[in-house]
């Protein structure tokens, strides 16, 4: 019987990415400075959200424009029930701010995906693009969620009654970024996965062969504003204040170019994307704090032109990036045409 | 009713051009129908019709008794239809088992996908495909490392394996050699027995060979219709094909 598993390239290169980011994020408060710890921390919910958005579009092909709204959805709703209710169990909080960001996903789902025919790229970005910023201007005109002060003095997360802060609050973020990137992986990689797979290449193909494209995207949308939800709400509680940015334009746009710059459709690219952006940004910006959004441009606009894959298509070939879904109890060695496409 | 297809005054347009001017067709239980015509004459695009990948402008379309007019083309494969296209559309980034694999596993429900609980149980079905379209041992290669030939019979066996009540077939032999035409065909008689099937095709010969019934279409119009011999004695059809050359 045939071995599916032929696929794999000898040297796989995304489980040693995942590795070397894996120890960097457990070793950093190794180094007893509560500036990279809490740098990290920030880090570690950007590429959360970064990883939401490349589930959407790296993965289902939905380019979600407005990955921002979702991930201020999870901060505001956190911050409200933290502040006006005095919830901060992080068994409470957290998972409102899931359901927060999965609600509103599923809203946009709705009106955006789930028409008679299926939605243009174009129409989803310019949809969650303008709810986006509908969201983010109704927040800062909008005194019961404190406009545009927005809220401040979000107390900190609790577990049992202890508050969680400092290195114990980050590694409850990184723990709980571990399970998503794991749950993401598992779902990438799952049947569900290959048809992810297929609908990035030829949509139609699969609609021929009589997929429900539109309720799988739905699917995997809410999944994805679910993810950003929860990373808004460690955002906030990470920052100690929710504002209308956090909703907004601006964080939907670099949470785009993290992903893009990373590597689209590799779940890891997201996180290095993330990382390399705000690593070089925090020590560029301080140097030349004129030059380098300039450069931040031209880097992006490099990327889309020579490296549509982003980074991690420099370093993992297609074919492991796509990977191979036929299974993992082989029998034995693959067929000798294991394809070692371009990168 | 015996008919596993009818379309009834099926109009096309696209702006001012009419592409299909009331083409009627009935298609028979488990007959294998062929449709040729000049290029141009609408062939593709009454295919496309059926499967719901183009919009009617007018007429009906009935599948297996059951009015699929304005079913979604996703509904129209589930109850049954599968069009293999002229343009072959594989997942060229996938490797050729998994593309097999993801025409299998489409009745699996969304939980069973997520679960991934039929990867396994499904791996002899999608092995024995592969092996009957002589592409076992291409399973582990990327699809669009294929040869066009195995491209083809890499998408009929996506087709064959949804088990169709009704296979259309567009241009199937595109490209390929006699010898390639040739296997084809045998694949077909072979893998499809007792599916309908409609056929277009510019080999006449591959079309004698397989099909019991033949339309001619010619600038959108039914304008013969019968076996293969009555169609060559045709004066229409004589008329359409000599008149093009």
């Amino acid at each position: 019987m045939i071995n599916p598993r032929g696929l794999r390239a000898r040297i796989r290169v995304i489980p040693l990415l995942e590795v070397v980011a894996a120890v960097a994020f457990v070793l950093v408060p190794a180094f007893h400075s509560g500036f990279a710890t809490d740098f990290a921390g920030r880090l570690i919910v950007l590429g959360l959200l970064a990883l939401s958005f490349d589930l959407a579009w790296g993965y289902t092909g939905i380019l979600s424009f407005g990955q921002a709204l979702f991930f201020g959805a999870g901060g505001y709703a956190a911050a409200l029930v933290a502040t006006r209710l005095d919830v901060t169990s992080v068994f409470l909080a957290l998972p409102i701010s899931v359901v927060a960001g999965a609600v509103f996903s599923f809203a946009a789902a709705l009106l955006l995906l789930m028409g008679k025919r299926p939605p243009t790229v174009i129409f989803v970005a310019l949809g969650t693009l303008a709810g986006s910023f509908a969201a983010e201007t109704l927040a800062a005109g909008w005194n019961a969620i404190g406009a545009a002060n927005g809220i401040p003095s979000v107390p900190y997360l609790t577990i049992h009654g202890a508050q969680l802060r400092g290195v114990p609050f980050y590694y409850v973020i990184l723990g709980l970024a571990a399970v998503i990137y794991i749950g993401s992986r598992l779902l990438v990689r799952s049947q569900l996965g290959l048809v992810l797979a297929g609908i990035r290449q030829q949509e139609a193909r699969l609609l021929y062969l009589g997929y429900s494209i539109q309720r799988v995207k739905a699917l995997v949308f809410v999944f994805s504003g679910a993810i950003a939800g929860l990373s808004g709400a460690l955002f906030v509680f990470h920052a100690g204040y929710a504002s209308p940015e956090i909703l907004g334009v601006l964080l939907s746009t670099k949470t785009v170019f993290y992903v893009f710059f990373g590597g689209v459709g590799a779940l890891i690219g997201s996180i290095y994307g993330v990382a390399i952006v705000e690593i070089c940004g925090n020590i560029l910006s301080q140097a030349y704090p004129n030059v380098w959004p300039v450069l931040l441009g031209a880097i992006l606009l490099l990327v889309v032109m020579f490296r549509p894959s982003g980074l991690i298509g420099l370093v993992v070939p297609l074919a492991e990036r796509v990977g191979s879904f036929g299974g993992r109890d082989g029998n034995g060695k693959g067929p000798r045409e294991n394809a070692q496409a371009g990168r | 009713m015996n008919e596993i297809l009818t379309t009834r005054e099926v109009v096309k347009s696209f702006g001012k051009l009419q592409a299909l001017r009331g083409v009627s067709l009935a298609v028979g239980k488990g007959e294998l129908h062929g449709l040729i015509g000049p290029n141009g004459s609408g062939k593709s695009t009454l295919l496309k019709c059926i499967v719901g990948a183009e919009t009617t402008s007018g007429g009906t379309i009935t599948f297996d008794g059951m009015d699929v007019t304005r079913v979604p083309p996703d509904q129209r494969a589930r109850l049954g239809m599968c069009l293999k296209f002229q343009v072959t559309s594989i997942l060229p980034a996938l490797s050729v088992y998994d593309n097999v694999l993801l025409a299998v596993q489409r009745n699996g429900s969304l939980g069973q996908l997520l679960r991934s609980s039929t990867r396994r149980a499904l791996r002899p079905e999608v092995t024995t495909l592969l092996e009957a379209v002589n592409l076992a041992d291409r399973a582990s290669v990327l699809a669009q490392e294929l040869s066009h030939g195995q491209q083809q019979w890499l998408e009929i066996a996506m087709a064959i394996s949804q088990r169709p009540s009704l296979l259309l077939l567009d241009e199937p032999t595109a490209g390929m050699n006699r010898e390639e035409r040739r296997a084809t065909g045998d694949l077909l008689e072979r893998l499809a027995r007792g599916t309908s099937m409609v056929i277009v095709e510019h080999d006449l010969d591959f079309v004698r060979r397989m099909c019991t019934r033949i339309t001619v279409l010619e600038q959108g119009e039914v304008i013969a219709e019968g076996s293969a011999s009555e169609i060559e004695q045709n004066e229409n059809v004589k008329g359409a094909f000599i008149g093009r050359r």
